[in-house]
């Protein structure tokens, strides 16, 4: 069942220019959606949208199937979360949970019975006597999204709520702020500029750049079979390596950027798009080491980054861009080094070179799962 | 700051000097309120003979508790109504949209720009068309609506994230309740500011009243002490600073409590 359905929403500021375009949407009941794009996109824009704190321009905004676009947010039934948390200075823990309660009126009992239970699945039992600026970075996410739980709203919006925590909590809060959605049912709309955690945490994800949608989809899907350029680069880390591509096909040859040369066998040539021109992309795990024998080409080394598990060897530029290789284990290489690779061509996504449109995702990764299920 | 023995004392001779400096014609007019008029004429800094006379004098002559107590009930009603209006007004030109809201809040702190004195004699035919004259409220009216008040509690509203105002409207909480159970709190430290400001200020009046009042029945104190002064012949001086010192105790008293509260609301802090 849907839940929130925004049919061509746009926002514009100024009447002129659209911060937000014809966006298309539906969110079904019960599912984590988030939406990511890089800062200035108009997420945030398009979730306060939703709450009711901006103005819609244009469009039809539909919660529940009904239009909503000039609800005030208190009839909205939804709650939020904001990324600086948005708690009431003056207040104790237990007030700032209860405020919202207060002011729709809940008798005392009721509010009592869900500051208990909401602080014990929070774990916030022990600090509820606390001020804010007595709780930690983490505590505090923790009271807003106490707040946001006790309201019983069954829609609930984030708007970048980790953004302010260091690495390790963040990670916990993910998985916490998931468990919770799912414990209670609620549809959620995330906005967040951290790709990690839209991969992570969606059960779809809305690509936005520059007021548009990029696309929608699950994580896999997107990590896959992005649609165009922009969103092959923003999901996925490191980034997907990019080039522009020219097809000899007399010769049976590709040529990366007119530096890297592969030769095609014939069931590559069938697979790949005729086209003569192309942007190609290849993932960083595609990139694999190889040994004399078997590498097909040999790229100049100019960064290596050790994380332990994995070693993420950035390579010279290509077309402007420098290319990563993430090789599990651990590799002593040095700077400056020819090393041998591996690339195929069946890892290649193909791009239109004008308009950066996805022409065909890379064809290996479905024999791969076919495999898997062979097994 | 780590500063080297030798400018510090350098730097507390001067904050010494300059403070004794200032404070010198307190101390003498405190000293002299205990002398003998014999003393006083003399020019002599302590007194020979310790006196309470002159207190004695200076409330047998006027009534001074009745000057007191109007002044108290003056500054009081224009603290409040600063404090009242003011933030009213804040909460507008920061919370509320509307068009010209920017051009408004300029034109009106414009008018400080306007010396009170300019405005006196308007103001003077208002109060005297409302039969205001020789009452409280005509004292207090034209203090009511401060620019400078609203400009201090616009900077401190403005401090507010806005996230709290969008907060408080998902949770269904209209402009009042936010205003009263939000922003009033939260801006707590500013609001007492202003109440000392506006008090003090308010208790150190005396053209105003003086032009408004006609008797004794409504006069501030400030100036019941220039009638001391002026009722006075030269060789009663003493009597003079004793009134001068009773003016100001509820002055020092009220800068006293206040500097506690002050002190504790800063220490407070805002969540960032």
């Amino acid at each position: 069942m849907k839940h929130v359905e925004l049919m061509d929403i746009s926002k514009s500021y100024d009447k002129q220019t659209n911060v937000l375009d014809e966006i298309n949407l539906s969110i079904n009941k019960g599912e984590f959606f988030v939406l990511v794009g890089p800062s200035g996109c108009g997420k945030s824009t398009l979730l306060r949208m939703v709450a009711g704190l901006e103005e819609i321009t244009g469009g039809v905004l539909k919660l529940n199937d009904e239009v909503a676009n000039h609800l005030p947010p208190k009839n909205r039934n939804l709650s939020m979360v904001f990324q600086n948390y948005a708690l009431y200075p003056h207040l104790t823990v237990e007030q700032n949970i209860l405020f919202g309660l207060d002011v729709k009126r809940v008798n005392k009992k009721e509010q009592k019975r869900r500051l208990m239970e909401t602080a014990e699945m929070i774990g916030l039992s022990e600090l509820l006597k606390r001020k804010p600026k007595e709780l930690s970075g983490g505590q505090r996410q923790r009271v807003a999204l106490a707040r946001s739980v006790v309201s019983e709203a069954p829609l609930c919006l984030m708007d970048e709520p980790l953004s302010n925590l260091d690495a390790k909590l963040r990670a916990h809060m993910r998985v916490e702020i998931r468990r919770l959605q799912r414990k209670l049912g609620l549809t959620m709309i995330y906005v967040t500029h951290d790709q990690v955690e839209a991969m992570t945490m969606g059960d779809r994800i809305m690509v936005l750049n520059d007021g548009k949608v990029q696309q929608v989809g699950k994580p896999i899907t997107l990590y896959n079979e992005p649609a165009n350029t922009f969103v092959a680069s923003f999901i996925g880390s490191p980034k997907m390596n990019m080039g522009k591509a020219e097809l000899f096909v007399e010769n049976r040859q590709i040529k990366v950027e007119d530096k890297l040369t592969f030769h095609l066998s014939p069931s590559d040539l069938i697979h790949i798009p005729a086209d003569k021109k192309t942007m190609i992309g290849i993932r960083a795990e595609h990139i694999y080491p190889a040994t004399e024998q078997d590498a097909t080409n040999y790229l100049e080394v100019v960064g290596v980054e050790q994380l332990g598990n994995e070693t993420i060897i950035v390579f010279e530029e290509l077309g402007g861009h420098l290319w990563n290789a993430k090789w599990p284990g651990q590799w002593a290489i040095n700077l400056g080094d020819k090393v041998p690779v591996n690339i195929s061509v069946q890892n290649f996504c193909f791009f239109d070179a004008e308009n950066g449109q996805l022409i065909q995702p890379a064809y290996q990764e479905q024999n791969q799962e076919q495999e898997v299920i062979a097994q | 700051m780590r500063m080297p023995l030798s400018k510090k004392i350098s730097l507390y001779t001067l904050l010494t000097v300059s403070a004794f400096l200032v404070f010198v014609p307190i101390i003498f007019a405190f000293l002299m309120s205990f002398m003998n008029s014999q003393d006083a004429m003399l020019g002599k800094i302590i007194p020979s003979v310790w006196t309470l006379d002159n207190y004695v004098k200076a409330f047998e002559r006027l009534p001074l508790l009745k000057f007191l107590f109007n002044s108290l009930m003056t500054s009081l009603l224009i603290m409040i109504g600063q404090l009242v209006l003011s933030s009213l007004a804040a909460y507008a030109f920061v919370f509320l949209k509307f068009k010209g809201r920017d051009a408004l809040f300029f034109l009106f702190i414009a008018t400080m720009m306007i010396p009170f004195e300019a405005s006196i004699i308007p103001n003077f035919q208002t109060v005297k068309g409302m039969n205001l004259l020789d009452t409280y409220p005509g004292l207090a009216l034209p203090f009511l609506a401060t620019a400078f008040g609203t400009f201090l509690l616009r900077q401190t509203f403005k401090q507010i994230p806005k996230e709290l105002k969008e907060a408080s409207e998902i949770a269904g909480m209209g402009h009042f309740k936010f205003y009263l159970t939000v922003v009033l709190p939260v801006a707590k430290t500013s609001l007492v500011t202003l109440a000392l400001y506006g008090f003090l200020t308010a208790w150190n009046m005396y053209l105003w009243p003086l032009l408004s009042t006609t008797n004794d029945h409504v006069r501030t104190v400030q100036i019941g002490l220039k009638q001391l002064q002026s009722q006075e012949t030269v060789n009663q001086w003493g009597v003079v600073m004793a009134g001068a010192m009773v003016v100001a105790i509820p002055t020092l008293i009220l800068l006293f409590v206040g500097q506690k509260r002050l002190q504790k609301g800063l220490a407070e802090g805002a969540l960032k």
